[in-house]
């Protein structure tokens, strides 16, 4: 950090010369201090604010987007998303330096995926979610978002901040379909342009930079079609996230052998939409009639979020999931509907399905 | 300041919801808080242009940052207008405006508005010292809304300082510029932004948008006025403005050292020093970490400005000055400015999502616009020259001719004699007309000004020396019109002590000569001879200017040719002879 000696002294100079002229025009000598205290807030800040590199660089679909970082491990929060979908993925710091990134999981809920940078014993600096867990902000309320949008900070740059207040604190009324919203709690609306390409996994701060919320993914409004700026409140992620970190992964099924007699997705009636992605949710798109998966009750855009209580955040994982459990056994599919988590319990003996078939009360929608 | 801010927000939302009798009256500081803003802002206003092209149909903004009406814009801006714009201000008044210089990789262009000589002007601030959370806001005409010439103001804060964004080809790059969420939309281009003290720090002109339409997303970006600084008295000069190359490109490695990864072998930068694989350290000042913080600090420099590089090469750092090369050659340049399929911006017009980012102004073929000959109004038409290589010849005319009636040596040398026998204590010079010796202490060199001159070098090791002295006898004698090609260059920073100088470049048989001209006296600071593209200049600096053989003469010479000082010498006696005859 030789190098910057010079510069850091250059900078404090002028900030001294530029902050003494604006408090003379405003006659606002007392306050001098605080101006310069509002610019150190917001770099410290910045500096727990990451630039996510991954997949993606087709047309619309930016291949970067933004992350925070919550442990002095080298937690980093983000949203969860298709620039994840790699072996490849980079994560670059605050100064400059490139880490390859560890995905560890993803909490299909508040649809944000935890990260791991292998940064032993650096300790970068970090925001606690624990303790920002007690924060909030109220219509309002003044704000600053801060995330490398449009992906204008490369390297050491520090990431874009943007400020503006928090406008509403209400659930979220976003689009059907790719801008769909798994989250149906209570967010912050704000008046600041905080959700551009490549915010989501960016911070919402307050002027003496505590977290507030992580910014989410773009979505566009079902009411009006414009672009939303919100953020998820810290309180309504922390744990989720606490989960996260305890090592609900993923990856556990596959530490179990695939069985000869295993359930299936097609077997149990369930037809999910086009597998594109290597983590395209699992969505159901639609649901055999007369099948065990209609007799139980699952209907088309349910998203199925876990089997036998193990999260699944793809349909590779769904796959995987089902291949390692017995088809004599009962199996637990949990789906997230409307915001609501439903259980339900499916059997593909022919015994049960036939005894539960008289007593089924929706029949399944089945749409081409 | 920020609380103030807050509070004063806050005041707002309680006079409007709370019933009158509950609310006391807001602190006296948020009033003066206010009224201090209102001030600020009603003076900038005043300096801002709502620029419209002859047509009507596009435009954008501007700014005006003199009393005598030269304003700064968006090169994208007054492309399409061609020589000729129309230009409001909060006044009320429409002034005639003229195109006076453009920097078309900077998108910047120089403007002056006519018919008044106290116009109020902008005072231009500090860019370098802007920091993210600075309060700053935006003035100009988006969507071309105003119509009744008053400019729209927008608010808001620093999102970024030094960032980059790439060229459109070579053209339209926005290099170390100042990225804010205060609202910058289509017809902002060319408009100011400004501190919260209503200092000038930067020209609006671009945003990145993407699949969000064309309007602002929070997203803007101003070209710096500290890079602008560089470039104005390039603009000044009329003519169409280069940008800076190192003659070299660099990456980064893997462990995070930017280093030379290919470097042009006629580059000033190849002459001192620089070599594949070598460190760069430092670049004008500025630590360079990444290749982006190379090209920031490279993008703020007109071509020919000298730049001090620190590199590295087996752990030792090497401190060297280099001058940087254009990013084009001039005729290269002429053709992309006119090649460019530019057409009038048209802000009002629906926002396309399925465009690039850059909103791509287009602009008309100016050479076919000249040709037919547009009736200019008589104000501009007084002002403007066209002429290949220039956006405005008239401009760069007036430069030369104030440059040299303004010069003092102009009288005093080129009446007093042709010939000169200069005695110093390093050397005794003898220059006629056809002919030139130099005595040194262990050396005699001569030059023989007949036949093909660019053999004649001497003295060995300065680069030219007495070729140099007879160019400068040369323009002298023949003056502006007949020395051969002369161009007013604009301002560079002198040599030594790097405050600006105004450079006037002679052409003649193949020999680029720089004469430098100190903008306060007039005095010839430096001459700065140039044999032939690829090599190093003989480098002559004048100084300690004093009364010598009855004139103002200047005492002190430094001749630098690379690296090296060739010599220093002081000035003892200056003879001064009408007559032509030879040297012996």
């Amino acid at each position: 950090m030789g190098t910057y000696g010079k510069r850091g002294r250059h900078q404090l100079n002028q900030r001294m010369s530029f902050t003494a002229s604006f408090a003379a025009l405003l006659l606002l000598a007392a306050n001098a201090t605080l101006a310069s205290e509002f610019q150190r807030t917001i770099r410290t800040a910045q500096r727990k604010v990451v630039k996510i590199y991954g997949a993606g660089g087709f047309r619309q679909l930016e291949a970067y987007q933004s992350g925070i970082l919550i442990s002095s491990e080298g937690h980093v929060l983000t949203a969860q998303s298709y620039v994840l979908d790699t072996d490849d993925l980079a994560v670059v710091l605050h100064d400059g330096s490139k880490w390859e990134a560890e995905y560890l999981a993803s909490d299909p809920i508040t649809e944000l995926a935890l990260l791991k940078l292998p940064v032993e014993g650096l300790r970068p600096p970090h925001f606690d979610l624990e303790s920002a867990r007690a924060q909030s902000a109220l219509p309002g309320e003044r704000v600053l978002a801060m995330s490398n949008l449009y992906g204008i900070a490369t390297g050491d740059e520090p990431v874009s901040a943007l400020q503006g207040v928090v406008t509403a604190v209400a659930p979220l009324r976003a689009r059907r379909g790719a801008y769909q919203s798994n989250f149906r709690g209570n967010v912050y609306v704000l008046d600041a342009y905080s959700n551009n390409p490549g915010a989501a996994g960016g911070a919402l701060v307050d002027w003496q930079g505590r977290l507030l919320g992580v910014l989410g993914k773009e979505l566009r409004s079902e009411v009006t079609g414009t672009w939303l700026n919100y953020a998820l409140p810290t309180a309504a992620i922390a744990d989720a996230v606490a989960a996260l970190r305890e090592g609900r992964i993923v990856t556990s099924v596959t530490t179990l052998a695939p069985v000869e007699d295993a359930h299936s997705a097609e077997q149990l009636g369930i037809l999910l939409v086009p597998d594109v992605v290597s983590r395209t949710p699992p969505y159901v798109d639609s649901v055999r009639r007369e099948s065990s998966a209609a007799q139980a009750g699952i209907r088309n855009d349910d998203l199925i979020v876990f089997i036998n209580g193990e999260p699944i955040e793809s349909q590779k994982a769904l796959h995987l999931t089902l291949e390692r459990l017995e088809i004599a056994d009962p199996v637990t599919i949990s789906v997230l509907r409307s915001g609501e988590l439903k259980d339900f319990s499916l059997s593909a003996l022919d015994a049960s399905f036939e005894e539960e078939a008289s007593e089924a009360e929706t029949p399944a929608e089945v749409e081409p | 300041m920020n609380r103030v801010t807050a509070y004063l927000a806050f005041a707002v939302v309680a006079t409007i919801s709370a019933p009158l009798a509950t609310i006391a009256a807001p602190h006296d500081s948020v009033v003066q808080a206010e009224q201090a803003r209102v001030e600020v802002m009603r003076r900038a206003s005043a300096t801002t242009v709502a620029i419209f092209d002859n047509s009507g149909e596009g435009g954008g903004s501007g700014v005006v940052i003199s009393a005598d009406g030269y304003a700064l814009t968006n090169f994208h801006v007054t492309a399409p207008c061609g020589p000729a714009m129309k230009c409001g201000m909060s006044d009320g008044n429409v002034y005639d405006a003229v195109i006076v210089g453009i920097d078309p990789v900077g998108d910047v262009a120089l403007i002056q508005l006519l018919g008044r000589e106290d116009f109020p002007a902008a005072e231009l601030g500090d860019s370098d010292a802007v920091e993210v959370g600075d309060w700053v806001f935006t003035a100009g005409n988006p969507f071309l809304l105003a119509n009744d010439l008053q400019p729209s103001v927008a608010y808001g804060m620093i999102s970024g300082t030094h960032r980059y964004q790439y060229p459109s080809g070579t053209l339209l790059e926005y290099a170390d510029c100042l990225q804010t969420d205060a609202a910058i939309n289509p017809g902002n281009s060319g408009g100011p932004l400004f501190a919260a003290d209503g200092k000038l720090i930067g020209i609006n002109g671009r945003g990145s948008f993407e699949k969000r339409g064309r309007v602002n997303v929070g997203v803007g970006y101003a070209i710096s006025i500290n890079q602008i600084k560089h470039f104005l008295g390039h603009l000044k000069s009329g003519r169409i403005v280069d940008h800076a190359t190192l003659g070299a490109t660099v990456s980064t490695t893997e462990d995070g050292l930017v280093k030379v990864d290919e470097i042009l072998d006629d580059c000033d930068a190849y002459r001192r020093g620089l070599r594949y694989g070598d460190q760069l350290i430092q670049f004008a000042g500025r630590p360079i970490t990444t290749a982006n913080r190379l090209k920031n600090a490279l993008g703020i420099f007109p071509r020919g400005w000298p730049v001090p590089l620190v590199y590295r090469r087996d752990g030792q750092n090497v401190q060297t000055v280099v001058r940087l090369t254009g990013v084009h050659d001039p005729t290269q340049l002429y053709d992309l400015v006119q090649q460019q399929p530019f057409k009038p911006p048209r802000p009002d017009k629906q926002p396309d999502p399925d465009e690039d980012e850059t909103p791509q102004p287009k602009l008309p073929n100016f050479s076919q616009l000249l040709k037919k000959k547009p009736k200019l109004p008589t104000a501009v038409a007084n002002r403007f020259e066209a002429r290949r290589g220039y956006a405005n010849y008239w401009y760069n005319i007036r430069q030369q001719e104030l440059l040299w009636k303004n010069y003092p040596g102009r009288e005093a040398l080129s009446v007093a004699g042709k010939r000169w026998r200069i005695v110093g204590d390093a050397a005794t010079i003898d220059i006629a007309p056809l002919k030139a010796r130099i005595d040194q202490p262990n050396a005699v060199s001569v030059a023989n000004f007949e036949g093909d001159l660019s053999s004649q070098l001497s003295p060995p090791g300065s680069g030219g020396l007495l070729m140099t002295l007879h160019l400068w006898q040369r323009l002298l004698e023949k003056g502006l019109r007949k020395y051969g090609e002369v161009y007013y260059l604009g301002q560079l920073p002198d040599r030594e002590t790097a405050s600006p100088v105004d450079c006037l470049i002679g052409v003649y048989a193949g020999m680029e000569t720089c004469f430098q001209f100190d903008p306060d006296s007039g005095h010839l600071v430096g001459i700065v001879m140039l044999p032939r593209d690829g090599v190093d200049p003989c480098d002559l600096r004048l100084s300690d200017y004093r009364e010598i053989a009855g004139q103002q003469l200047p005492g002190t010479w430094k001749v630098f040719h690379g690296d090296e000082l060739f010599m220093h010498m002081n000035v003892e006696e200056w003879e001064l002879t009408a007559n032509a005859g030879d040297t012996n």
